[in-house]
């Protein structure tokens, strides 16, 4: 059995990667598929907290690399659901203790024990971007409906052309339909324009992403909120479902009608 | 046995390093440089170097695997030297530069020379943020143009989709260049020494061509132009 390597980048940071692979690592886990992310971002490492499992971390992904450890050792089981793991990134080191074939090697040994590996890129498009991409056979840009996010991803898009790792899957966090409406904000369609590629996924604006990552509890897990449902949804698109995207202004109405935001 | 020095040229240029590849197939000769590298790892230890692979026709795994081995290393890959298109376009994909220097301004006017006047490079778009075309003659894409990217002609420019990166025609002073595209809206628009950014527009567009008349550079809907 050899994994489905999808690697989440966006080029601009502060966009929603690492929340998204946490999110979607989640939601392929309780569709009872075997999953372990791997967060690429070194020296910078978030996922752990977003997934409420920093306090767990004995080894890291530079220990594995190093070989100071097993893999197995580094792999940190998720309390709530048993075929999730994580193999968090090095806090203490840099981008440059890891090289994209260090990345090929660990997914191919991860690869015979899990059906998923999703690997959370950092910001940029430098070495870490690379090593984070080496071993992908997907990638996912991630975008905000703003000029620079786009701007940036539509970069991304063409590196990944370049290096062959296209064509890329396209996820847009953050839309706002009232903004999009009061066309303070691009919609999909302008963003879909400009970038020209296959988009697996439209995450609403949320508040409650903000509160569930304090937690470490990711909302992917919660079936009521509407970006746990849209993150529910991308990973049935991964697993290659033909799932149509939610419609955000009805709910919006809906949303109104009980008076909330 | 040690054939390594047969295979591999080592010659210190104003850039950094130029090594030079040959005489054997490509899977030979890039292991022999990272052995030759891995036992002069202190020689080798923050170089900049530059390729030149000869005939041997590279495709992006190849060339980005090695480019990936050196940094490990410690060196930087930034140029790689090919008689093969393919490799010069593998190179260019990269990122990597294929020639040691900018080219001397006279040599591009002497290429300009040989350059029959009707030739056209080809490019398959979408041409994204970060992409560049420099060529002498005229560009085609076919494409989008998005913004971020830039296209730098001699000649003419002609985007069957929508412009919106920088456009730079008649680079060498011709004024006779024009611009067309679907839709015109490029972030800045120069023919010869003339530059101009896009009016904001209002409302559907259409087919428009830019060019200098009088000095000024104006852009008009494709069916007036079909007069001259």
């Amino acid at each position: 059995m050899t994994a489905k390597v999808v690697t989440i980048a966006s080029g601009k940071g502060g966009v929603g990667k690492t929340t998204s692979v946490a999110n979607i690592a989640v939601a392929l886990a309780s569709r009872g598929q075997k999953v372990t992310c791997i967060d690429g971002d070194i020296g910078l490492r978030n996922l752990d907290v977003i997934l409420g499992l920093e306090n767990r971390i004995v080894y890291d992904l530079v220990d594995v690399i190093e070989g100071r450890c097993r893999l197995r050792q580094a792999m940190i089981r998720d309390k709530r659901l048993p075929e999730l793991y994580l193999i968090p990134a090095a806090q203490t080191r840099d981008k440059t203790s890891v090289s994209p074939s260090d990345m090929v090697r660990l997914c191919d040994e991860l690869g015979q024990e899990v059906d998923w590996i999703i690997i959370d890129s950092p910001a940029g498009i430098e070495r870490g971007f690379k090593n984070a991409i080496a071993a992908a056979n997907r990638v996912v840009v991630m975008t905000n409906p703003e000029v620079s996010a786009v701007r940036d991803a539509d970069r991304v898009i063409g590196l990944l052309d370049a290096e062959e790792k296209g064509p890329a899957a396209l996820v847009i966090n953050r839309l706002d339909p009232v903004m999009v409406k009061r066309g303070d904000m691009l919609s999909v369609e302008d963003v879909l324009d400009l970038l020209a590629v296959e988009l697996i996924g439209i995450i609403p604006e949320d508040e409650n992403v903000i509160v569930a990552s304090n937690r470490g509890q990711p909302l992917a897990l919660d079936g009521k909120s509407k970006a746990g449902l849209a993150f529910q949804n991308i990973a049935r698109r991964l697993m290659g479902e033909q799932v149509p995207f939610m419609d955000l202004e009805s709910q919006n109405l809906f949303q109104r009608l009980l008076g909330r935001k | 046995m040690d054939t390594t020095p047969s295979l591999i040229q080592i010659k210190g240029i104003r850039d950094g390093l130029l090594i030079t590849l040959g005489g054997a197939t490509w899977p030979e000769l890039a292991l022999a440089f990272v052995k030759n590298v891995d036992e002069r790892s202190s020689f080798f230890k923050g170089a900049r170097v530059a390729l030149d692979v000869g005939v041997n026709e590279l495709r992006v795994a190849e060339l980005s695997a090695l480019r990936d081995q050196l940094s490990e290393r410690g060196i930087t890959l930034w140029a790689v030297l090919s008689e093969s298109p393919i490799t010069e376009t593998t190179a260019q994909n990269l990122g990597l530069a294929t020639r040691l220097s900018k080219p001397h301004p006279i040599d591009v006017r002497e290429a300009a020379l040989e350059l029959p006047e009707d030739a056209a490079k080809w490019v398959k778009g979408p041409l994204r943020s970060g992409g560049r075309v420099i060529f002498e003659g005229n560009v085609v894409v076919m494409g989008d143009v998005n913004p971020g990217a830039e296209i730098v002609a001699g000649g003419s420019v002609i985007v069957w989709g929508r412009l919106r990166g920088v456009v730079h025609a008649g680079a060498q002073g011709d004024e006779k260049a024009v611009v067309c595209a679907l839709e015109l809206a490029p972030t800045q628009l120069r023919i010869a020494g003339e530059i101009a950014v896009s009016p904001k527009k209002q409302g559907k567009s259409q087919p428009e061509v830019a060019c200098l008349k009088d000095g000024q550079l104006v852009a008009e809907p494709w069916q007036e132009m079909t007069g001259r």
